[in-house]
């Protein structure tokens, strides 16, 4: 009975020791990234390869979830505002909703599930496969050519495409709620307009996903650099990156909301 | 994939990308609608802001000419110091009245300008004299029942 | 010339003085090597000498430290204790720069290629001339389809390594090794997994790259019959120790009980073929004692 206290309390200790190792070691990998990130911006062409494979091919699984958000967000926006008579203001808890919450944190979830675990696999399976070696064996640092590209290549892609989700939501609670239901159409642009400022909404959403795009990538470069080099292990690192990355999306997102949108 | 078509992608989803930030800043939001001009600013004591908020809108017949900026409470007074930008196209006399409305029942609060005769001009930093506070639902309800408790009493009378 | 000193280098080393023959003509020279990992030492006490222009071969079981010695060979990891001198430089003393600097004249064939998976054959092999040198597209385009037509494959320059079979992807990376002429290129089991056709190819290739370039090889590989057939000098590792060194013929006929079982492929000798466990019969009984 001692014994196996003492046993879980030291496997506890292990546990929690390995964890703040590991935070260590992915602290000093952000700034190794840092450091060799010359070579990505110098040679651009690197980085804009690895914006298409984490924006462009995120594009379809972005534009149509933010549609289907944004005539989710016009339904039940235009049920809870009728009942105290201001359907004319859908148009504000449409934008307002998606500009400074849904937009960045929502679009920031599917990018880690659809990007982040992809760059894991590919990195992972670059480490098992001797490649990250070998390149380090030609006197080419990975970390400058095949790390900080897709790290990025996915801080650059987040911005634009959670503009893009909050953009195609909006269009999607404007589709159901003006032309569906019947809002009339003046009063959804221009209550929105009225209310919805660039400055401390537009901007914050803005940077709110800047924010999550440097966590999602980051978690996902350092997972599949940190991987265990066998099948077992990327794909224990590719689960672990979504997993996360979506806890620290949304903690952040607490955080950074906290911080901007109170004292107002 | 060659080298151009993947850069042709990348700018097709990069211009989008900024499009869709364009869209949420001229129609979504208010970039359009507040002029970057030049503001001037005024300032004006109530005794009671209500729930104005900063970033109200300041309107003059309906027309938005500025916003708050500044919300503070004057220690010595014990009045609500509100801070207004006012677009610098438009001058008001001396003795404008601002007050504090609310647009419909529930909607948010604004400060309107009442133009007054004075051939002076305000200038920017001068304070605004008159001025009607907030509208509190609150106290209009219950000086209507007391109103209504008095009329009974001086019925049974 | 480059023979004779060879036969000095070994009869040197023969006579077990290891750390004398410190001629020029050897490239790599590692002296008293130790390296632990985990407290649990890889290898203990080596010294081995590769001179210029031939073929070494470092043989020995699966898991006793060969791929390690490569490993700190290039640098990728640091002795516990002793040195590794490659041209003359201590490697693991050697900043960043420095160690870069010499890895561009070290090429290395991995154990499965290590082909890079998101390039094409002719991608893989122009990446360290793009990386390195400044060279125009044309002269690259040059270079690239003399190396692959020195592993004959110049015909697949455009396919993708997953469309290559397992010898053909060695071919490529080894292309891919001596891209930039390099002097060392190091083998890690160049021959596992490979048909009798393309072993005996990949064989030959790397004979006749060694000279053709006037570089060193290093073959790290458990494939005795192919081996033998090509390298000049033979060094047995064994529980991470060099166990016996000789030129290929002396090997041959080996008198060390290791080599021997090695070389012919007995199942029992020195390394024997039960993993260490008490006696069977003293087991049997115990357990019969505690059914009974």
């Amino acid at each position: 009975m001692d014994n196996g206290l003492t046993r879980a309390l030291r496997q506890l200790g292990a546990q929690f020791n390995s964890r703040i190792w590991r935070l260590g070691f992915a602290a000093r990998f952000f700034l190794a990234i840092m450091l060799h990130s010359g070579t990505s911006l110098r040679r651009i062409h690197l980085t804009i390869r690895e914006i298409y494979f984490t924006g462009v091919l995120s594009l379809i699984i972005i534009l149509v979830s933010g549609l289907f958000v944004g005539m989710v967000l016009g339904l039940q926006g235009y049920d809870t505002l009728a009942r105290y008579g201001s359907t004319e203001a859908l148009g504000v808890l449409v934008a307002l909703s998606l500009v400074r919450e849904l937009g960045p944190v929502v679009a920031a979830l599917l990018f880690a599930s659809r990007a982040g675990s992809a760059i894991t696999a590919e990195i992972g399976m670059m480490k098992a496969t001797e490649q990250l070696s070998a390149m380090e064996m030609m006197a080419v640092d990975p970390i400058a050519r095949v790390v900080a590209p897709r790290f990025w290549g996915g801080v650059i892609s987040m911005p634009l495409l959670a503009a893009l989700f909050s953009a195609m939501g909006v269009f999607g609670g404007y589709l159901v709620g003006v032309q569906l239901i019947g809002v009339d159409e003046g009063s959804f642009w221009a209550q929105m307009q009225a209310s919805v400022d660039f400055r401390e909404d537009i901007l914050n959403g803005v940077i709110k996903s800047f924010v999550f795009g440097i966590i999602v990538s980051w978690v996902a470069v350092f997972e599949g650099y940190d991987a265990e080099p066998t099948a077992e292990g990327v794909s224990g690192a590719t689960t672990r990156t979504v997993v996360t990355s979506s806890l620290a999306i949304l903690a952040a997102d607490f955080v950074l909301t906290a911080f901007m949108f109170t004292g107002t | 994939m060659s080298r151009t078509t993947l850069d042709l992608w990348v700018g097709f989803f990069v211009a989008v990308g900024l499009g869709a930030l364009l869209f949420l800043a001229l129609k979504v939001g208010n970039l359009a609608s507040t002029s970057s001009g030049e503001t001037y600013p005024i300032y004006a004591k109530f005794d009671n802001i209500g729930g104005l908020k900063v970033r109200g809108a300041v309107k003059s017949a309906g027309v938005v000419v500025g916003r708050v900026t500044e919300i503070r409470f004057d220690p010595e007074a014990y009045l609500g110091v509100v801070t207004i930008q006012v677009d610098a196209r438009y001058k008001f006399p001396r003795d404008t009245f601002a007050t504090i409305n609310t647009s419909g029942l529930l909607g948010e609060q604004y400060i309107g300008f009442e133009v007054g005769g004075d051939t002076a001009m305000l200038k920017a930093g001068d304070t605004i004299k008159k001025t009607q506070s907030a509208v509190v639902l609150e106290k209009l309800i219950s000086q209507f029942m007391f109103n209504k408790a008095a009329e009974d009493d001086g019925g049974k009378k | 010339m480059a023979c004779s000193v060879l036969l000095e280098s070994c009869a040197v080393n023969l006579t077990g003085v290891p750390g004398v023959n410190m001629s020029q003509e050897s490239l790599v020279e590692i002296r008293d090597l130790n390296f632990t990992y985990d407290s649990r030492p890889v290898l203990t006490g080596i010294n081995m000498t590769i001179p210029r222009g031939k073929v070494v071969a470092v043989m020995g079981i699966s898991g006793c430290g060969k791929t390690t010695t490569l490993r700190l060979i290039g640098g990728q990891l640091k002795p516990t204790s002793g040195e590794v001198r490659v041209g003359g430089q201590v490697v693991h003393e050697l900043d960043a720069d420095g160690l870069y600097a010499l890895r561009r004249r070290m090429g290395m064939l991995f154990q499965f290629g290590a082909l890079f998976t998101d390039m094409s054959v002719f991608d893989n092999i122009a990446f360290q001339m793009r990386e390195h040198t400044d060279l125009p597209e044309a002269m690259i385009r040059d270079l690239v389809f003399m190396k692959l037509h020195a592993v004959g494959l110049r015909g697949a320059h455009s396919l993708m390594p997953t469309e290559l079979s397992g010898g053909m992807a060695r071919r490529v990376a080894l292309a891919r090794a001596i891209a930039l002429d390099p002097m060392l290129i190091m083998y890690d089991e160049p021959f596992a997994g490979l048909d009798p056709i393309s072993l005996s190819i990949v064989g030959e290739l790397i004979r006749k790259l060694t000279d053709a370039l006037g570089a060193s090889s290093i073959v790290v590989t458990h494939d005795v019959q192919e081996s033998l057939k090509i390298v000049d000098y033979v060094y047995f590792v064994s529980e991470g120790k060099i166990v016996a060194e000789g030129t290929a013929e002396e090997m041959k006929h080996s008198t060390v009980p290791y080599v021997h079982q090695f070389i012919w492929g007995e199942a029992d000798g020195p390394v024997p073929f039960q993993y260490p466990a008490r006696p069977y019969g003293e087991e049997l009984m115990e357990r019969a004692a505690q059914r009974g």
